[in-house]
């Protein structure tokens, strides 16, 4: 099977979500309907997809553990476990770990 | 009442211009670029006992940490209510030692700090981790300063200008210093690019750019620039709680040597974000930024908190810190050049010992015996008329 | 034999380091992504020989060949993160993170060579208007990226806003992927826009292609029925979760909304660009000269300022594919030493008019600022409005740049103000005289986690093991 139809499976925050080897994460969200993941530090706002080419850093997820990632530019893999990003990811507050 | 210019809008202008104008002196503040623009907008905002040795610069600090403590309160009832706080966070600071020797050295300094009436308490491995749970398990000895805070440099320098504008002073920005106006061999003012300007004193605050200001005004004055990089990770949640630096932190001040030194400086800002400091070299006015110094941060990061390791670093910046041969800062008049004042030399504790200068500068300018003895930060001392024949 | 290193695989790169193989250098071409082509020829990279959207692709034959030179002739490092480049010693070192974007414990590389080509290309630029930070408002350049490399369609009902010939693409990509495309506005009205193209038109013959592909967008625009409405802008956005409706305003010719001329259009997804930023922080830190309008100035040969440096592609002007080509043919050949083929220096000159038509024609005006609100939000990044920024303006009378992002953290976030950064410079401007800070330093060209911070260390490619595509 080529790489083109090979499926990949993420989990995120908890929910499996499928996709196709090659997309982006954000390729996978986009294409499960989710519109948003992040929301912001100050407001909560909710984020998604902006630039696209890793510019604005709008989309970051956290991927197997490691924050900040862009989901425009990290392609998906098999069992990737994302996570993500809000508030309480970002140090406002004084909040402990 | 006297007239009185100050060149430099960083902080340390922004300090004596306050202190000047709420004393009712007719203050004029000349900014070659824009206010909080040089070296006050590339630091971290330290107001720190913690790395001074006893003697005039530990003094010196003592009374400017009291000055900041009050300053905030004063501020809020000066500015208009929407002004931006100035982010002064007495956070305190945690000094580390990670060797048998590195730990004899700490308390022994802190011991003589102490005697000077420094708060500084020694804490055991399990002490060190209960007041920095992340840090590095190779802690033999920690000191705790209660007395070391942190302040937002560029808001504070913006509120402390806006504070001298309304006891009257006037910010005269895009305006470079090219000579000293003709007079009679005392100071008269200051020719700018922007006109000729008469006073009775000119106060140089130009930190690292000092030594080429006082030279255009026909004088001369051995401060350097010496280059600081400080690292600046995304936000995370909060992990480091103090200000924490490896105990190396206190040679690197102290040291003369024109080569790259590090010592690890760690800490967390309000925005969520941990700054990473400190090298500390001497290449003139150069702004690259060799790789060699980011990784030596790094590292030293990592050996205080090895849960760094996959904080994404965002940004590097460099800053140029005014530097005396001798270490200390130049606060007074110039002999030489009677009217001729100056306020800089304060190499990279700029932010914390901006308020006991402009106090200093203000009680001398009055004639008033000063709080503290000003003969150690004299442009007329010893160790800056060797530098200055020197060179 | 002269070592090249080629910065950049998009169509300016892919040339520069075939032409400069072909003349003879080593040549090692790095790129951040993990397929060649760049932005303009995004895809997926399962999808190389085939592309999935096929009508998307420009001059699909064109990337084949320059991808089989390169493949052929040069050391492709894909997924090469460049983070740095060190000017402070006697020859410059690049640092490369090698790996999986944004990943952890990848594997630094760093390389010292005779000579670099920089062709880091550009992105959108999107002003601020009400509203823009809402899920569903995304860059033209996104929808056309997420089109090309993964086909997918961002909504059902799409609207397609800003200034500039790129707005045709990102429409007909919406369209191409199944979206309604409910308009296209373009913000500068038709005498504007006529005044930039129209004036001794046939100058631009040379660069017929372009015109031959914009007449295929609007073709295509017809037969998808898209309305193309110039001197009209989307001024604000609503919804709360997400995008649900914009409002559409006519603008005057210097882009202030005419009062009463609003419209609000029901949509799930709005494109907006109003031009390109060149990605200048390789060249910047490289110690490039920069000309009045913030492109990396380059001679006739693509020599930037800085001895060893060359630089081709959106990085040197905004001019598209075709010139970007020509470009980095010119570069390559320079940067190995040969003299540069002279059809590549013509089809330069064909292509050189380009920008400032462009320009002309759709360049931003300054009453664009009428459309924000004291709410809007100007960063991002740090969620900075438009009413905190001037209020901290007001403030600090006598502040600069520095001093403001400090005091309001705008441009302080995790993009490092590429997003907000020219709009938060030309708010300062707006309110009092130009300053000379700009946001365009940045000593990290991205993140790097610290440990690989830490660990890296200089190496040569040839104590390292060789990377494969």
């Amino acid at each position: 099977m080529s790489e083109r139809e090979e499926r990949v499976e993420l989990t995120v925050d908890g929910e499996t979500i499928a996709g196709r080897a090659g997309q982006s994460i954000a390729g996978v969200l986009l294409a499960a309907g989710r519109t948003h993941w992040r929301s912001t530090a100050a407001g909560g706002r909710p984020r998604g997809l902006f630039c696209g080419i890793g510019v604005c850093f709008d989309c970051i997820v956290t991927v197997n553990g490691v924050r900040d990632v862009r989901a425009c530019q990290r392609r998906a893999h098999d069992g990737d476990v994302v996570l993500v990003q809000g508030p309480q990811d970002e140090g406002r507050a004084g909040e402990e770990p | 009442m006297a007239s009185v210019i100050v060149v430099g809008a960083g902080i340390v202008g922004a300090a004596v211009a306050r202190a000047l104008a709420h004393e009712g002196h007719a203050v004029t503040v000349v900014e070659r670029g824009a206010s909080a623009g040089g070296t006050s907008a590339s630091g971290e905002g330290n107001i720190l006992v913690s790395d001074k040795a006893l003697g005039p610069e530990l003094d010196l600090a003592l009374r400017s940490t009291e000055l900041w403590r009050a300053l905030e309160a004063e501020l809020r009832a000066e500015l208009p209510r929407d002004a931006p706080s100035i982010e002064f966070e007495p956070k305190g600071g945690v000094v580390v030692a990670t060797t048998d020797d590195g730990a004899r050295s700490l308390l022994a300094f802190a011991a003589r700090q102490r005697t000077a009436g420094v708060v500084a308490r020694e804490l055991g491995p399990d002490e060190a981790h209960a007041a920095e749970p992340h840090l590095t398990d190779a802690v033999v000895a920690a000191v705790h300063y209660p007395g070391d805070a942190q302040v937002q440099p560029a808001i504070a320098t913006e509120a402390l200008l806006a504070s001298a504008r309304l006891a009257g002073a006037r910010v005269l920005a895009r305006a470079e210093v090219l000579a000293a106006a003709p007079g009679d061999g005392r100071i008269a003012g200051v020719v700018t690019s922007r006109g000729t300007l008469r006073a009775d004193h000119v106060v140089v605050a130009a930190g690292p750019w000092s030594a080429a200001v006082a030279e255009r005004l026909g004088s001369s004055l051995a401060v350097l620039p010496r280059r600081g990089v400080v690292l600046v990770t995304t936000r995370m949640p909060r992990t480091v709680r103090h200000k924490v630096y490896d105990a190396d932190y206190v040679g690197a001040v102290e040291s003369g040597a024109a080569g790259l030194q590090f010592s690890g400086v760690v800490e967390s800002t309000a925005s969520g974000t941990v700054l990473i400091g400190s090298s500390r070299e001497q290449r003139g006015f150069d702004a690259r930024l060799p790789t060699e110094v980011l990784r030596g941060l790094a590292r030293r990061a990592l050996a205080l908190f090895p849960c760094l390791a996959d904080a994404a670093v965002m940004r590097a910046y460099g800053g140029f810190r005014p530097y005396a041969p001798d270490h200390l800062p130049v606060i007074g008049e110039d002999a030489r050049v009677p009217g001729l004042w100056f306020a800089t030399g304060h190499e990279g504790a700029g932010i914390g010992l901006s308020l006991g200068p402009a106090e200093l500068v203000a009680d001398l300018l009055a004639g008033r015996p000063p709080s503290l003895d000003p003969a150690a930060f004299s442009p007329a001392r010893a160790g800056l008329r060797t530098a200055e024949r020197a060179a | 034999m002269t070592h090249v290193v080629v910065v950049g695989a998009g169509p300016a790169g892919l040339a520069a380091a075939a032409a400069a193989a072909e003349a003879g250098a080593r040549v090692t071409l790095l790129d951040g992504a993990e397929h060649l082509g760049g932005q303009f020829w995004r895809h997926a990279r399962a999808d190389d020989d085939a592309p999935r959207a096929p009508r998307l692709q420009h001059a699909w034959s064109r990337y084949r060949a320059l991808r089989d030179a390169v493949r052929r002739e040069c050391e492709v490092v894909l997924g090469a993160s460049v983070w740095a480049i060190d000017v402070s010693g006697e020859r410059a070192v690049l640092h490369a993170l090698v790996g999986e974007a944004d990943g952890r414990a990848r594997e630094p590389r760093s390389w010292r060579p005779d000579a670099v080509v920089l062709a880091t290309g550009a992105h959108d630029r999107t002003l601020p208007f009400p509203g823009w930070d809402l899920p569903g408002v995304v860059t033209a350049g996104a929808a056309q990226a997420y089109a090309k490399a993964e086909g997918i369609a961002l909504g059902r009902r799409v609207v397609v806003a800003g200034a500039g010939p790129f707005l045709l693409p990102a429409a007909v990509s919406a369209a191409t992927a199944g979206s309604r495309v409910v308009g296209v506005y373009e913000a500068n009205p038709l005498r504007t826009l006529a005044s930039g193209w129209l004036p001794r038109a046939w100058r631009l013959a040379g660069a017929w292609r372009k015109g031959i592909e914009a007449a295929g967008y609007l073709a295509d625009l017809a037969r998808h029925r898209i309305p193309y409405r110039v001197g009209t802008a989307v001024v604000a956005a609503h919804g709360r979760e997400r995008v649900e409706a914009v409002t559409i305003a006519a603008l005057d010719a210097t882009w202030r909304p005419v009062a009463g001329s609003e419209r609000v259009v029901e949509t799930d997804a709005v494109c907006v660009s109003h031009g390109f930023l060149p990605r200048l922080e390789l060249p910047v830190a490289a110690g490039c000269a920069l000309s009045a309008e913030r492109f990396v100035v380059v001679d006739e040969d693509q020599r930037t300022s800085v001895p060893g440096f060359w630089a081709a592609g959106e990085i040197t002007g905004i001019a598209g594919a075709d010139a970007a080509i020509a470009e980095g043919r010119v570069a390559g050949a320079s940067a190995a030493g040969a003299v540069p083929d002279p059809r590549a220096l013509r089809m330069r000159a064909r292509h050189g008019r380009f920008a400032e038509r462009m320009h002309a024609a759709h360049g931003i005006r300054g009453g664009w600022t009428a459309w924000l609100t004291d709410e809007t939000v100007v960063c991002r990044c740090e969620e900075v409005s438009y009413g905190r920024l001037v209020a901290t303006l007001r403030h600090a009378p006598d502040a600069g740049l520095r001093s403001l992002k400090l005091a309001t953290r705008a441009g302080l976030g995790i993009c490092q103000a590429r997003v907000c950064g020219r709009t938060v410079e030309e708010l300062i401007v707006a309110e009092r005289a130009p300053g000379d800070a700009t946001s365009d330093a940045r000593p990290l060209a991205i993140p790097v986690r610290l440990a690989e911070l830490a660990l890296g260390e200089d190496a040569t490619p040839s104590q390292r093991k060789e990377h494969d595509v």
